[in-house]
């Protein structure tokens, strides 16, 4: 016998102690220094799945139906070696994508649908608030047997649910709950949703139920009997208990059993509070290891004295005064031993609120993340998309949502108190998140897995659930007419409950579960294939399965393949040598005498040398056309749409990478174009260069000879006669000037390309210019009998703007051609001067045997040496013509040459007007005249024969 | 019978000089300043040495050359390039051509003399 408030103040400062190291765990975790990345740690908090069903229930169960409680541990343990490849993958997953709950996980694999976050977490809600519930009424029990025993009434009272609603010590449990899993879970937000503090309470909650559940079950076994076999020796002798202790070897027994293992595996893995701990709240992948045979070994210790307990309950109480749940409590109290027994109260305690603190956290993230925000931010009304900090308003949904949650819980408990024992409820809890299965499994390992498939498949697997499990247990618990169950709804016998389209012969649990995950997979995997997967149902789904490292990859490979074909693909896309170091590779690792011919034949590729083909390829081809590639020489299976896709991807990076060095070698090709013009065009300049100076030595020879000649001939013959010594002299003289002339000319020409022309701009009159140099060469042309004319007579055209100097040295250039080339015997040059609007025309013609069309081209160009010569003596640098052409381009004018065929040639040039422009501002085309034709300028083999000008 | 050589260059100044030059040494001259009025007249009267030069109206003096040794009549005929182009391809050329010796412009007169001596012995 207990006082209430001794225990009350021993679970509140219990409570207090967990409060205080969940509070240390937060405040370390802040610091970084967590106290839970241990495995241990880890192994104890997943221990979160023995709840007061457990510690409790089991017991219970065993008194009624022996041996099958161990089915609950059963499915994690023989699970547990899988958890390496599952539940890693799920917290790889959960890292990767940031995911807060296993409504958030569905959602996520499925499109990141919203429709789906919610349809899972109302399936969650659903499905554990009696499981909370139980919990609950678990502690209020629990505390009212511990208090009130031996009072039988207060026993009956506990199983009743007379009580009034104020005098209901479950609604305090539930609020005081709900304060500290507020406390626990919803104290601050964190991004991650990870809760270290809640951890580490929950993991010495664990350690303390094994530690009483084994002090009660030592105490009963040790103390009340003398061990095992004196305990079990006892229970035989009960001809009502040895139905305990055998096993049926019947087919349904059997079948009970596989059905309620599987049911176990899947509660373990899709449990909202087991994914809290096993997945959100992880710290290391590496724990999981650990886990891996520590959580089986709890499972184990905290079952060893379930049936010693259970068997001692039923011989000490056997008039059914004390419910089986409660043996547990109630032993220790009948034996006087209140410490044991106020110990036994803390670890049902301890199982109970761990469970309601992780689950109601677990639930509360799901409706809060999955439910109520995204109804809100679609709420336009509420303009919380514009706002920017939310956390206020989410950590009010969040506690709301604990409360609730626990609100609903009590609310249940009143409902059905009494008509269900702990472990039935706990396993239609479990039934129902068994619906998650189908959609998580198939998520990580199919990719094909679609959205709609995994809705509609948990719509109606949950539909199915709460019409064969749920809906029978109201009627039974009297809010539904039995007839329902007994005989189905309006007499249909085939919608029986518990009997669904005539399957008899199985427990509710077992038949609700068949019929529920057989819809619900069915739909799923059916549905899947009818529907089109989205873009990001795709990329989630390659990110979901393909989460785990590609090393897995090699065990992929199990179709056959024969080295020699392997060898064919190498070849083809690696060369010859490549392929076989790689085969000779397999081969030194398989021990294959390689110098045995045909052994590629005779040895099967192995998973090792496919995977290994399939690299080498990737580093060619890539990853995706590898696979393929691979795929087909394997036997593989077709291809999934997101290998496509994959495969898409990639040629559409590689399109891309192509079109870029597209452009690229379209820039360079420009690039190189432009150089090899600008290339040609320097060694065109360079060849014109050469031939200028080959020209110019040219040009200084020919009088260098002469002079030469000459000098050597007077000096060797001092006899020569006087008139012939003048006649030498003479000629020498005249040689030199025009070594002189070509010199001051070929300077004269480098001078105006190396610079701008300045020019000494005035308004000038061309008539007087074209007197000046027809005055000049007055004396010369009388010489030779030439008559040169200028017309029309009197007075000018007027005056032009133009630089005086420069305009006459253009004037006699042109005038020494004409006299060159005119009539050898009647020479005559017209100049002829003409006045238009804005400009000034002058033609100097002669009477010479005029020039070819082909020679008129070029006549501009360096020594361009165009028409033989007619006057013997004459002779220019060949560059006179050039000079011109210059100076009057350089005055905005034009200068040409024609020759009518028979009448000579007439060389004309204009000059602008005084106010048509401003010749001196204008760096005009003086760089560009030696390259404006250079096809023309001093080709080799042409028949040079004179200079002009 | 006295040498003949023709002097062919379109420059009067060095034409002159070469005549007189040739003169001293005793052999009869020509002068023709065009490559097509040369070949005319080594078909009046060929002569024993021809001065060739080779930037000439009409034909160059490459050209007159390659004519020249087209006429096997002409064998014996000798012909010495006068070039101011003293350049190796130049020489190659016209020694390709048929011509038998060659003198740069500017050239010294003994030059000329012994080349036209060595080719008539």
């Amino acid at each position: 016998m207990l006082q209430g408030s001794l225990i009350l103040a021993v679970a509140l400062a219990y409570l207090g102690l967990l409060f205080a190291v969940a509070y240390y765990g937060d405040r370390r975790a802040d610091a970084g220094r967590s106290i839970i990345s241990t495995p241990y740690v880890y192994a104890l908090s997943l221990a979160v799945y023995c709840t007061a069903w457990t510690f409790y229930g089991s017991v219970g169960r065993a008194a009624s139906t022996g041996l099958d409680f161990l089915t609950i541990y059963l499915g994690p343990t023989i699970l547990a070696p899988l958890w390496w490849l599952i539940v890693r993958k799920m917290i790889r997953i959960s890292k990767q994508q940031r995911i807060t709950s296993i409504a958030d996980f569905v959602a996520s694999r499925y499109g990141k649908s919203a429709v789906l976050g919610g349809t899972v977490t109302v399936v969650a809600v659903v499905g554990i608030v009696p499981y909370i519930a139980l919990q609950l009424k678990a502690i209020s029990t629990s505390f009212t047997v511990a208090s009130a025993y031996p009072n039988a009434a207060a026993l009956t009272s506990a199983g009743g649910g007379a009580v009034p609603l104020v005098a209901d010590t479950a609604l305090y449990v539930a609020l005081l709950l709900a304060l500290f899993t507020v406390l626990f879970g919803a104290r601050h937000l964190d991004a991650t949703e990870r809760h270290e503090g809640m951890v580490a309470a929950i993991a010495l909650e664990s350690l303390v139920k094994l530690v009483a559940f084994l002090a009660v079950g030592l105490f009963v076994t040790f103390g009340l009997y003398e061990g095992f076999g004196d305990l079990f020796s006892s229970a035989a002798e009960r001809a009502d208990l040895q139905a305990l202790l055998t096993l049926e070897p019947s087919a349904s027994v059997f079948g009970e059993w596989v059905w309620l293992t599987l049911l176990s595996m899947l509660a373990i893995l899709f449990l909202p509070r087991q994914f809290q701990v096993a997945v959100i709240e992880n710290v290391n992948e590496q724990h999981l290891k650990k886990g891996i045979w520590l959580f089986p070994l709890y499972l184990i210790l905290i079952n060893l004295f379930v049936l010693p307990i259970a068997l001692a309950g039923m011989m000490y109480f056997p008039d059914g005064t004390v419910e089986a749940d409660m043996f547990v409590l109630a032993l220790p109290l009948e034996s006087g031993q209140p410490v044991l027994a106020l110990l036994v109260f803390i670890g049902g305690l301890s199982a109970a609120t761990a469970m309601v603190i992780v689950a109601t956290t677990a639930l509360a993230t799901m409706v809060c993340n999955d439910l109520v925000m995204p109804v809100l931010l679609r709420t336009k009304a509420l303009r919380l998309q514009e706002r920017t900090r939310l956390t206020g308003l989410l950590l009010g949904i969040r506690r709301s949502s604990i409360v609730g949650v626990l609100l609903l819980s009590f609310a249940y408990a009143r409902l059905v108190e009494g008509h269900y024992t702990l472990v039935s409820i706990g396993l239609i809890s479990f039934a129902a998140v068994a619906q998650f299965a189908p959609a998580i499994l198939g998520g990580l390992y199919w990719r094909r897995g679609t959205h709609a498939g995994a809705l509609w498949g948990l719509l109606a697997g949950f539909l199915v659930w709460g019409y064969t499990l749920p809906l029978p247990s109201l009627a039974e618990a009297g809010l539904l007419s039995p007839t329902f169950v007994e005989m189905g709804p309006w007499g249909w016998a085939l919608l029986r409950p518990h009997a669904l389209f005539g399957l008899e012969g199985l427990s509710p649990v077992a038949h609700g579960l068949f019929w529920s995950l057989l819809i619900n997979g069915g739909l799923y995997v059916g549905l899947s294939f009818k529907t089109q997967p989205t873009a990001v149902e795709h990329s989630q789904a390659r990110a979901f399965v393909d989460a785990l490292p590609v090393s897995s990859r090699a065990a992929v490979w199990r179709g056959q393949a024969s080295v020699t074909e392997l060898r064919q693909l190498l070849q083809r896309f690696l060369g010859y040598r490549a392929a076989t170091q790689a085969l000779e590779r397999f081969a030194e690792s398989q021990g294959i005498n390689t110098t045995e011919p045909g052994w590629e034949d005779a040895v099967p590729a192995n998973a090792h040398l496919m995977h290994h083909a399939e690299q080498l390829l990737a580093g060619a081809i890539g990853s995706a056309s590898a696979h393929v590639v691979v795929s087909s020489v394997v036997n593989a299976e077709p291809l999934s749409l997101a290998e496509v896709m994959e495969i898409l991807d990639e040629t559409q990076q590689m399109m891309a990478h192509s079109r870029e060095l597209q452009r690229k070698k379209h820039a360079l090709e420009e690039a190189t174009q432009r150089l090899q013009a600008a290339n040609a065009q320097l060694q065109e300049l360079d060849r014109l260069k050469d031939d200028f100076i080959s020209t110019v030595t040219h040009e200084l020879r020919t009088p260098l000879t002469s002079i030469r000649a000459f000098s050597e001939i007077m000096h060797d013959n001092p006899d020569l006669s006087a008139e012939q010594r003048q006649e030498f002299l003479e000629v020498i003289i005249k040689e030199e000037e025009r070594l002189t002339r070509l010199i001051n000319q070929v300077l004269d020409l480098q001078k105006l390309e190396a610079e701008p022309m300045r020019l000494q701009v005035e308004p000038l009159s061309l008539r007087t210019i074209v007197n000046e140099a027809v005055q000049a060469m007055s004396q010369q042309m009388e010489n030779a009998s030439v008559v040169c004319t200028v017309q029309p007579p009197g007075p000018g055209p007027g005056t032009v703007e133009g630089d005086r100097d420069r305009l006459k040295q253009v004037l006699l250039n042109l005038l020494s051609n004409a006299f060159k080339f005119c009539d050898d015997t009647d020479g005559r040059i017209f100049v002829t001067l003409r006045g238009r609007a804005n400009e000034v025309q002058v033609d100097v013609a002669d009477n010479g045997p005029g020039i070819d069309r082909e020679a008129r081209a070029s006549i501009f160009e360096r020594f361009q040496q165009a028409r033989p010569r007619a006057r013997a003596g004459a002779s220019g640098s060949g560059l006179g013509l050039t000079i011109a052409q210059r100076i009057i381009l350089e005055h905005d004018g034009d200068i040409w040459v024609s020759s009518p065929p028979g009448e000579g040639a007439t060389f004309s040039f204009t000059v602008p007007r005084a106010q048509a422009s401003t010749p001196t501002d204008d760096p005009g085309p003086l760089g560009d005249g030696a390259s404006a034709t250079p096809d023309t300028a001093g080709s080799a083999g042409s028949p040079i024969t004179s200079s002009d000008s | 019978m006295a040498t003949y050589v023709l002097i062919v260059d379109d420059e009067p100044s060095i034409a002159m000089s070469l005549e007189f030059i040739m003169e001293k040494q005793g052999y009869e001259t020509q002068v023709v300043g065009d490559g097509a009025e040369a070949l005319q007249r080594i078909e009046k009267a060929p002569p024993d040495v021809v001065l060739l030069d080779v930037m000439l109206p009409t034909y160059d003096g490459f050209e007159v050359c390659r004519r020249i040794r087209e006429r096997e009549e002409w064998a014996d005929l000798k012909v010495l390039m006068v070039t101011a182009k003293g350049r190796e391809e130049d020489v190659k050329r016209g020694l390709a051509l048929g011509a038998n010796g060659y003198v740069t412009k500017p050239f010294a007169i003994k030059d000329v003399v012994a080349k036209v001596e060595g080719l008539l012995t």
